[in-house]
């Protein structure tokens, strides 16, 4: 098989569908313009481990051995604000609380107050207060609302599939690496023919090949072992080389897995301080691939719900409800903690075992679509989140 | 309805995706062959290079002992964790190889994809180290011999089998109040033992009665206490029980009576267990689960509701015989009302390509790369949910672009081996369009028919 210059196969992209010029007029826009970043972890990451609140009379009590000592102890917790502390696997995003470009959210919920992934991952994507309520995503939707199809912010799913938060009316893209070679120019013009009367295929064909094209522009990624740590590094290398192109997409998804901790899960070393340093990681990364574009960027890291506040029997902890999420990036107006702090004691927990959210995500996320990609209060109040009057957009999120 | 239409859905929604000639064997009995299929005994699965998933488990406990003994020895840590993980791998190879070959050399295909149902439904994931050398295992002892049921039997054979003992962590939960618990808290009371209530919780919401299916957080909890006990025997000093095997340990057992669902089961050790299993089986919540999740994989994403309440009836009114379950299935006009329904998932697509172009899985030829290329590596679902099971779960725009590249990379392969254009209404049947036929038949090389058969609008889905 006979591999085609890159060159070539971008011009064939083009010229394969009338449809596609358009989509490769990825909402170029001037620079200055925001880009976010949406960061599932699913599995429910324990947020009392990665944002401590060291200083809680209850604290310790109810994490017992998993408690984190307080910042300038033995392994202790990097310092925020006195009184929440941050995992000491979380290095990067301890140095860019200090530099303002972090804000931590605390005690944080979807309106889902039952304890099944499946279920709860399925509130934070649809953005309605249910699951299975919509079988389109909340960002999807924030795109589809905004003005002028040549002018729309697009958005990139990295992986081979798109996640349901960004489904929907809006054409998202979605990529993953791939190892195989250029496809045969004529077979290439033959399949696209074959799908003509096929609305599906022939939709999704043509945004492979255009973010193909686009992808052809980056630089090609070097082989290496499939490991986490590594896969996770091609993502984010993705990420950040599609949001740096002046007509690239505006808005980027991915997902991390592994933060289902119900034993053994660790405190300041184990399990868990595994995957925050790879966490930490990867964003550490994603700054650097970003260069300049990082001061226009705010990557947002959330969780389907949180963990039991007190550790189980097998040293690990199962499903919760309050999370903590983050905020990070250089268009981000750090240095803060969000939190209306319920407390630990007994009767604090919300039905007796976990951290009780005192602050809608969805509040959060309203916040960030308005300011960062300008949504209208109207667009976010009916379609992106429906039945959320309740949950006023947070202001005074990203730099003015 | 055409002649042919019932051949092409048996054989390619019901069935693994057709082979050659299977079509024409079929004929216009479409059911009478899927039902053909459900008699005689299960599709058991045994090979020479296959060993019991309890054997694998005793090796790989002492391979750790032995690698934890080193770690306090300071020896070579590194190289002493890569030992099990090179000791899992072939086996891993070894298991998912002979589970391909099934699946694309089985004359009972309806059976296959049948236990690759159940195998997602009851779903372990190998991203927990162990489970690479057990989920193979797994599938060979606790889904097949109970694929044609009754599901009560399947559902016991599941949920103590050490795979998912392992995987949900219940060989580690203990119950608060058990003799294990308060000889622990006398010696050392800082370090408390206890509940791990995940196992409970995907039972009821995964395995029997679905999310919706009425129980709440007191139920799971309260049946995690039940289930405190079961346990893997031998390893980690814990010596009772054969080891690898499934073991109740009754020290470790929460005692006394438990309410779960409304119902009070008295403690009777294993017997607790096994009466709430029983009665989650016979569940109205459980058969309009099961029914739903059958319906969604052989009928449409959205399964017609009359259709799932019919499955359901037969599923409640024969205490889950799954042989009677699977003929109400077949018995539903919807499953073959829309041809193309479904789309495939990437692990449907390869098969069926196998299949349809007489591909032996050959070892050594790593017949298992194409699952991971395109997406959905066998047995590691990531979460004990298993894969999804809707068009929009699978058919991305990069996920779309791979399936074409793999077509093109098999084609250039096989080259004029293959006679595509004879071959695409072989496979396809009734489903097959003009235009995909034309251009079949029309290609530029031999090569070239093959990419466009595999990538045809009607073979990507069944």
């Amino acid at each position: 098989m006979e591999n085609l210059p890159r060159r070539r196969f971008l011009h064939l992209a083009l010229a394969t569908s009338g449809l596609l010029a358009t989509r490769l007029s990825f909402a170029g826009g001037p620079r200055g313009e925001r880009r976010l970043v949406l960061v599932v972890l699913r599995g429910a990451l324990d947020g009392l481990a990665a944002v401590p609140p060291y200083a809680d009379p209850d604290y310790a009590r109810v994490r017992g051995e998993a408690a984190l000592a307080a910042p300038g102890g033995a392994q202790g917790a990097l310092p925020l604000d006195g009184f929440f502390g941050l995992h000491p696997a979380l290095g990067f995003l301890g140095r860019c609380y200090a530099a303002r470009e972090l804000t931590v959210l605390h005690a944080l919920a979807t309106p889902y107050r039952e304890r099944s992934h499946f279920d709860g991952q399925d509130v934070l994507e649809n953005g309605s207060p249910r699951p299975h309520a919509l079988q389109s995503g909340w960002l999807n939707r924030a795109l589809a609302s905004l003005p002028a199809p040549g002018a729309r912010a697009t958005g990139v799913a990295l992986g081979q599939n798109v996640p349901l938060v960004m489904r929907g009316p809006a054409e998202v893209a979605s990529w993953s690496a791939s190892r195989m070679a250029a496809l045969d120019e004529e077979t290439l013009q033959r399949i696209t023919d074959l799908y003509a009367s096929d609305t599906l295929l022939a939709g999704r064909f043509a945004e492979a090949l255009s973010t193909q094209a686009l992808a052809e522009t980056m630089p090609a990624e070097a082989p290496g072992p499939p490991d986490y740590a590594a896969r996770y590094a091609q993502v984010v290398r993705a990420a950040a080389g599609f949001l740096r192109q002046p007509a690239g997409p505006r808005v980027a998804v991915f997902d991390t897995t592994g933060w289902d901790t119900h034993a053994n899960e660790g405190a300041a070393e184990g399990q868990l301080a595994g995957r925050l340093r790879a966490l930490d990681g990867g964003l550490a990364l994603l700054r650097e691939e970003l260069g300049p574009v990082w001061a226009d960027t705010a990557v947002l890291l959330v969780t389907e719900f949180g963990r039991t506040a007190a550790v189980n029997g097998t040293r690990g902890t199962d499903h919760g409800t309050g999370a903590a999420a983050f905020l990070v990036g250089g268009a981000v107006a750090g240095g803060r903690v969000v939190a209306d702090w319920p407390g630990l004691a007994p009767r604090a927990l919300y039905e007796g075992r976990d951290l009780r959210p005192t602050l809608d995500l969805r509040a959060v996320l309203k916040g960030l679509l308005a300011e960062g990609l300008g949504v209208s209060p109207r667009a976010l109040e009916s379609d992106v989140f429906p039945d959320s009057t309740a949950a006023r957009a947070l202001p005074g999120l990203l730099r003015g | 309805m055409s002649i042919a239409a019932p051949a092409a859905i048996a054989a390619n929604r019901f069935g693994l995706g057709a082979r050659p000639g299977e079509l024409e064997r079929i004929g216009s009995a479409g059911a009478d062959w899927l039902r053909a299929q459900l008699r005689g005994g299960p599709p058991l699965l045994a090979a020479d290079e296959l060993q019991e998933a309890a054997q694998t488990l005793r090796e790989a406990l002492a391979l750790r002992r032995e690698l934890q003994a080193e770690r306090r020895a300071a020896a070579d840590v590194a190289a002493a964790q890569q030992r099990l993980g090179a000791f899992l791998r072939p086996i891993y190879a070894a298991e998912a190889t002979a589970r391909l070959r099934a699946a694309v050399g089985s004359e009972r295909p309806f059976l296959e994809r049948l236990v690759h149902f159940w195998s997602n439904h009851f779903a372990v994931s190998v991203d927990k180290q162990l489970l690479a050398g057990l989920a193979g295992g797994f599938e060979r002892e606790a889904i097949r011999p109970h694929l044609l049921g009754p599901f009560r039997e399947l559902l016991r054979a599941v949920e103590m089998h050490p795979a998912m003992l392992l995987y949900l962590d219940n060989h580690l939960s203990v119950g608060p109040h058990s003799p294990a618990a308060l000889r622990r808290e006398r010696r050392d009371p800082a370090h408390r033992v206890g509940l791990n209530e995940n196992l409970a919780r995907e039972i009821l919401e995964l395995h029997t009665l679905g999310v919706g299916g009425g129980y709440t957080q007191n139920d799971v909890t309260r049946f995690a206490e039940v289930l405190t006990g079961w346990s893997i025997g031998g390893g980690e000093g814990r010596a009772a029980g054969e080891p690898g095997r499934f073991v109740f340990r009754a020290e470790l057992h929460e005692p006394g009576a438990r309410v779960v669902l409304n119902t009070r089961y008295a403690d009777a050790g294993l017997g607790q267990g096994t009466a709430v299993l029983d009665d989650l089986a016979r569940h109205p919540a459980t058969a309009h689960f099961i029914a739903t999740k059958l319906a969604r994989h052989f009928i449409a994403d959205e399964p017609p509701e009359p259709a799932v309440r019919r499955i359901a009836g037969v599923f409640t009114a024969t205490e889950g015989d799954l042989r009677a379950v699977y003929g109400a299935l077949l018995e539903a006009r919807e499953a073959w009302a829309q041809p193309l329904a479904k789309y495939k998932t990437p692990a449907d697509y390869v098969i069926s390509a196998y299949r349809g172009l007489e591909i032996a899985p050959e070892a050594g030829k790593n017949p298992l790369a194409p699952f991971e290329l395109l997406g959905q590596r066998t047995w590691q679902p990531g979460s004990p949910a298993g894969w999804p099971d809707r068009s929009a779960d699978w058919d991305g725009a990069s996920a779309l672009l791979k399936r074409v590249q793999w077509a093109e990379a098999l084609g250039a392969r096989l080259g004029s081996s293959r006679a595509a254009a004879t071959l695409a209404p072989q496979l396809l049947g009734a489903n097959l369009g003009e235009a995909s036929a034309h251009a079949i038949q029309h290609a530029s090389s031999g090569a070239q028919a093959v990419t466009l058969l595999l990538a045809s609008p009607e073979f990507m889905r069944r």
